[in-house]
């Protein structure tokens, strides 16, 4: 997490959970970033990252997917899976940050 | 019948079935020499171990995740021992048990293997296509949605605080 604020990154997670779930899992996990509730799951429609009647009793869920957005709100980034259990490694996402928007460029 | 021929007789039935009995008994005692197939049991062991042990321990690490490998390389010895294990029970029946169990532990666990196998290369790859998400340059939506504490958030109160933010969608636990 430091390697992402230290470049003036926030990481922000969205999915269908309730604030609740998501309450429990931050808290199981120790995570500190937000976590953000979705439960019609709009903001997945609008980011194009709807996995339609993937959840359970078919509720439609988020794919896995990250988008780096920059202070403009252009979006600079995207990584989308191709199969659900690969998942952008915090390495591979700081590598695309440096190399998409690197620190030294924006801050002077 | 005289006497002594009525005595005879009865001594050779009686000889008769202690002949059956000792004869049965000896069936039986070879039947428990018959030894143990102990390779099928340790390849259903193996083939059961390698499936379990992906979600309990080697989904956690991704270099053991997204490509399952340690998994698949402990299906080769459980394979072998199922095919050694069955070749003998049917090859060598007098010395080896399994004829009935081993057919059947080697189907559940080829089953085990091909479920596997189908979830891992099939089904977690059945995702809707990857045009429909925005790409790089577009500009992205602005939303408000609220954090695990209920507190609503916006991505614009995000942006001015950081230089940067990066959104995970994720599946969720439902």
């Amino acid at each position: 997490m430091q390697d992402f604020h230290s470049r003036g990154v926030e990481v922000v997670a969205i999915s269908v959970d309730s604030c609740e779930d998501s309450k429990k899992l931050c808290q199981s996990r120790g995570y500190t970033f937000p976590f953000l509730s979705d439960p019609k799951a709009d903001v997945i429609r609008r980011f194009g990252v709807l996995h339609p009647r993937a959840g359970m009793n078919d509720q439609d869920i988020a794919r896995p997917a990250e988008f780096l957005v920059d202070a403009t709100g252009t979006i600079r980034w995207v990584n989308l899976t191709d199969d659900i259990r690969v998942r952008a490694r915090p390495e591979n996402v700081l590598t695309a940050i440096d190399a998409v928007m690197p620190v030294a460029a924006s801050n002077r | 019948m005289d006497l002594p021929g009525l005595v005879l007789a009865e001594s050779f039935l009686l000889e008769t079935k202690a002949d059956a009995a000792w004869l049965k008994a000896d069936k039986l005692r070879n039947r428990m020499k018959r030894r143990w197939n102990s390779f099928v049991w340790a390849g259903f062991g193996i083939a059961l171990l390698a499936i379990l042990s992906y979600f309990l321990v080697f989904y956690r690490y991704p270099a053991t995740r997204d490509v399952p490998w340690v998994t698949y390389l402990l299906f080769v010895p459980a394979v072998a021992l199922l095919v050694v294990g069955v070749r003998r029970a049917f090859e060598q029946p007098e010395q080896y048990r399994g004829k009935i169990s081993g057919p059947i532990l080697s189907t559940i666990s080829i089953s085990l293997i091909g479920l596997f196998c189908y979830m891992v290369l099939v089904l977690t790859k059945e995702l809707p296509a990857a045009s429909a998400a925005l790409h790089a340059g577009q500009q992205a939506p602005d939303f408000t949605l609220a954090d695990a504490s209920g507190k609503p958030v916006a991505l614009a109160d995000i942006l001015k605080k950081n230089r940067a933010a990066v959104l995970v969608f994720y599946r969720g636990y439902w």
